[in-house]
């Protein structure tokens, strides 16, 4: 499976929670197969949807469900001790790692070679860390939120992108409806 | 005066509660200052970007946040400065310790002292420049601005405003 086959799979668990998504071809995905008010797009900076849903899930209580890319986790890897150390029960982080700078034409990362992310968390003070491969995500997704404790998942899944198009939408139209859904 | 303790007041008076930190030895008692009140929840970060990261989660959760870092971060920040927090129109304090400013004993400081108000000024950030204790006073007037106009707001502080480094 690739990225997109596997959020159109878990996109009936992904509606009804608060969503950060990262940067790029993730964020048109998602925008095209299942637009929510409680999706919060990335247009740029790459790395930091991880730090963006962190802050999130700390100051309010709602779960918050992280879509992040091995390449994007490997561009911020400092977000891994802070969340490590801070990680609070209504925050999943869902590293898509599909071993591949997706965006820029399918590169290869560190993590589709020797780099482990899975271990890399847990080196760094995370606690529930699951691995799991692209088939599996929805029960995986749905396990980490009923247990109500802060997981990173790392999913295991092959390479390649779907051809959706670029997210129009104005950055403070995303954020506004966002934050609409962040209050309801 | 305590300046350590006015800024934080300041803060906790503008219902700041999200505090990152990337520390700077000129910062360490504001630093402290922060960790030890009950009202904000302090969370270091390990690169400036990152803390821009979490603020940006703040924000969206409702809270009111604010970043301390070193000026050297404006080198690291930029993009997330234009493609988040601008672009997405978030209000973000940012206490900066100006180093490579007067009373400075570290040559390489200056290398980016040099360009910080020339890259703030680019990418029109209000900034404004603590270079006497009294300065303080209008710290609490600075934390109105940046949330009623939603936009990150730069504060230098140097070496002179936090008293310099011991007997230099």
């Amino acid at each position: 499976m690739i990225r997109s086959e596997i959020l159109r799979d878990i996109a009936p668990i992904l509606r009804d929670q608060l969503v950060v998504c990262n940067i790029g071809i993730p964020s048109q995905e998602l925008h095209a197969i299942d637009d929510q008010p409680s999706n919060f797009y990335m247009l740029g900076t790459m790395g930091l949807a991880s730090s963006i849903g962190l802050g999130l899930a700390l100051s309010q209580p709602k779960p918050v469900i992280v879509i992040d890319g091995d390449g994007s986790v490997l561009t911020n890897l400092g977000t891994l001790p802070t969340i490590g150390n801070n990680c609070p029960d209504n925050y999943i982080l869902m590293i898509i790692d599909n071993g591949s700078y997706g965006s820029t034409g399918d590169q290869p990362t560190y993590a589709g070679m020797k780099t482990d992310l899975a271990a890399m968390a847990r080196a760094a003070g995370c606690d529930n860390v699951v691995e799991v491969q692209d088939k599996d995500t929805g029960d995986a997704l749905q396990a980490a939120l009923d247990s109500g404790k802060g997981t990173v998942m790392v999913v295991k899944c092959d390479s390649g992108n779907a051809k959706m198009p670029v997210i129009t939408m104005d950055p403070v139209v995303i954020k506004h409806r966002f934050m609409e859904a962040v209050k309801a | 005066m305590n300046i350590d303790k006015k800024i934080v007041d300041d803060l906790v008076a503008n219902d700041v509660s999200f505090v990152t930190t990337v520390p700077c030895k000129q910062l360490a008692g504001v630093i402290d200052e922060v960790d030890a009140r009950d009202g904000i929840f302090h969370i270091p970060s390990n690169k400036e970007d990152e803390g821009m990261g979490l603020c940006a989660g703040a924000h969206m959760g409702g809270k009111r946040p604010a970043i301390i870092m070193q000026n050297t971060a404006i080198g690291v920040t930029i993009n997330t400065l234009a493609t988040l927090t601008q672009y997405y129109r978030m209000p973000l304090p940012m206490i900066i310790s100006y180093r490579g400013e007067l009373r400075e004993p570290v040559a390489c400081q200056v290398e980016m002292a040099v360009h910080t108000k020339a890259l703030l000024a680019q990418l029109n950030i209000p900034t404004y420049h603590f270079h006497w204790q009294k300065d303080v006073e209008e710290f609490d007037n600075i934390l109105k601005y940046t949330f009623m106009c939603n936009k990150p707001v730069a504060i230098l502080t140097d070496a002179n405003f936090w008293g310099g480094y011991g007997d230099q």
